[in-house]
């Protein structure tokens, strides 16, 4: 088990601040590290993995730093955006190198393990320059994890990968977490962090603007009116019942049913079947429509 | 052989850079032969040949193409984080990554140097020169892999060196051969095997001493550099 943490990083380039003032500490599970493009994910990233010095802060695995400090990555791996890899190597030379360069026991036992770990054995043979994207990643992903590193990074795992790939790649990252590693992923796609991961470390212009479970941190967003996409027997009669409601802020009556605008999570839910019941209305369906982590973010990076 | 040393080697002959590396030597050695089967007289064709050509461009020139193709090659292609997330003392990357380089310059230069001096002068010329080469290569290689973690522009700075500094500030500002590669080449060469066709402008121990100072030095800076290894966000 082992904790990165980072206090008070900030990292400037000249007049340009790219993350601003972010502490965090990161144990284990799966967390997403989740921002629109430009908020700063990578160069975060490069100061956890030391190899950016933070400008202010420090950033230690275990209460060790990071930076300048190779002795770290006995239990720290990367997996890095830019899709570098020797072209000229096959996949098991690749991984095979990373376990001896790791001076690891059994270098082959292990480069096999990984190799298998990302499913690339029937191509482990051929050069990586003949791969499609999603192989390459793959490929380097299990360079990275050739040491069983207790701490994964990983910038934007999933670029280029086909559904099955990006599944695949979830469920591994789900195991790896589930087993106790310490796997932060970053992502710009919603729905990926959302699929992997319910904790997330959201950055918007170099700032850290949430982080925690997606789920919680929308509803303290008291201030954000929660929507409900209701259905019922009586769409109609409920609405007028509702508006009534000092916790209801609007209703909207399309023919899918109704959006309700709810300033107030705990009143509204506990208020609804108060009310259906009163009225002999038979609730249907009643779903949160802005819990998804798009509209967290969105909420977040509008704010 | 580690595993750095075979990476590094197997990334520099697996770059059609390294094709690079072939005409200049050829051309020095193709030189040699005409001027010896022509019948030209040694004192004519030999300064120009061995040292304007082999010593003051295919020299520096092979070790630059080497020295900043060993690291710098994988800094450009980002391959060089595979490298540096190993939990390796620095030194274990540079130094290999040196060896190579200066190995690999130090044959593709050392070898028609000697053949171009045995048909100059002698045997002895020849094994001089090879030997001067093969120190002026590490010192070359030393400061060129330095150079690929101090700068972003490698190549470019090693040229401004190799051409303005030794090439021409050489020719009318004397006080720059103290800080010329090529000249402690020239001296130690002409140290090995005293002939009338190397034109020395140092001492003997100032260019044992600079030849190693210059290795160790700039050995010691690519060591520091790589430790402090900044891989650039996207907002840089």
């Amino acid at each position: 088990m082992s904790t990165l943490s980072l206090t008070g990083v900030s990292r400037w380039y000249g007049n340009v601040v790219a993350v601003n003032d972010i502490s965090m500490a990161l144990g284990p599970g799966v967390t997403g590290l989740l921002g629109p493009n430009g908020a700063g994910k990578t160069t975060l990233l490069h100061m956890m993995a030391g190899f950016l010095a933070p400008s202010r802060g420090t950033v230690t695995l275990d209460d060790e730093p990071t930076w300048r400090n190779p002795d770290v990555y006995r239990r720290l791996g990367l997996v890095s955006e830019r899709e570098a890899v020797q072209g000229f190597l096959t996949a098991y030379e690749f991984v095979l190198a990373s376990a001896k360069l790791h001076r690891l026991p059994d270098p082959a036992a292990a480069a096999r393990r990984a190799i298998d770990l990302v499913e690339l054995e029937s191509a482990q043979d051929r050069r990586i320059g003949t791969y499609s994207k999603g192989m390459r990643q793959r490929a380097r992903v299990a360079a990275a994890l050739v040491h069983d590193p207790q701490v994964l990074l990983l910038d934007e795992p999933f670029n280029g990968m086909d559904p099955r790939q990006r599944l695949h790649m979830m469920q591994l990252l789900h195991t790896l977490g589930d087993a106790g590693r310490t796997i932060l992923f970053s992502s710009h796609i919603l729905e990926e962090v959302e699929q992997v991961s319910g904790t997330v470390q959201v950055m918007v212009a170099g700032r850290l603007a949430a982080s925690g479970d997606f789920r919680t941190i929308r509803r303290l967003m008291t201030n954000r009116p929660h929507v409900f996409a209701v259905r019922s027997t009586d769409d109609r009669a409920l609405a007028v019942a509702l508006i009534a409601e000092a916790s209801v802020s609007g209703v909207e009556l399309d023919p899918t049913g109704l959006t309700v605008r709810a300033g107030d999570y705990g009143a509204f839910t506990r208020a609804l079947p108060r009310i259906a019941l009163n009225k002999g209305i038979r609730v249907r369906q009643l779903v949160p429509s802005d819990e998804s982590l798009e509209s967290v973010f969105s909420y977040l990076v509008e704010a | 052989m580690s595993t750095v040393t075979w990476i590094t080697a197997r990334g520099l002959f697996g770059r059609r850079r390294f094709l690079l590396l072939l005409p200049l030597p050829l051309v020095l050695l193709g030189l040699a032969v005409l001027c010896r089967s022509l019948g030209v007289d040694p004192g004519q064709w030999g300064p120009p040949v061995l040292v304007g050509l082999g010593l003051a461009v295919v020299l520096p020139v092979v070790a630059l193409i080497i020295g900043t193709g060993v690291l710098g090659a994988e800094i450009d292609d980002g391959t060089v984080v595979h490298i540096l997330t190993k939990p390796l003392p620095r030194w274990q990357i540079v130094l290999p990554k040196l060896a190579v380089a200066a190995g690999v310059t130090a044959v593709t230069v050392a070898v028609p140097l000697y053949v171009a001096g045995v048909l100059a002068d002698s045997v002895r010329l020849g094994l001089a020169l090879a030997v001067a080469a093969a120190l002026g290569a590490l010192a070359y290689s030393a400061l060129f892999l330095a150079l690929s973690l101090v700068t972003r522009r490698p190549v470019l700075l090693g040229l401004v060196y190799v051409l303005i500094w030794e090439g021409l500030l050489g020719n009318f500002v004397s006080g720059t051969k103290v800080l010329s590669i090529q000249q402690y080449v020239i001296a130690l060469a002409d140290r090995i095997a005293p002939t009338g066709l190397l034109e020395t402008s140092v001492s003997v121990p100032v260019a044992s001493v600079m030849t190693a100072l210059v290795s160790v030095g700039f050995t010691v800076l690519a060591i520091d550099r790589l430790r402090s290894f900044s891989v650039a966000g996207e907002t840089s």
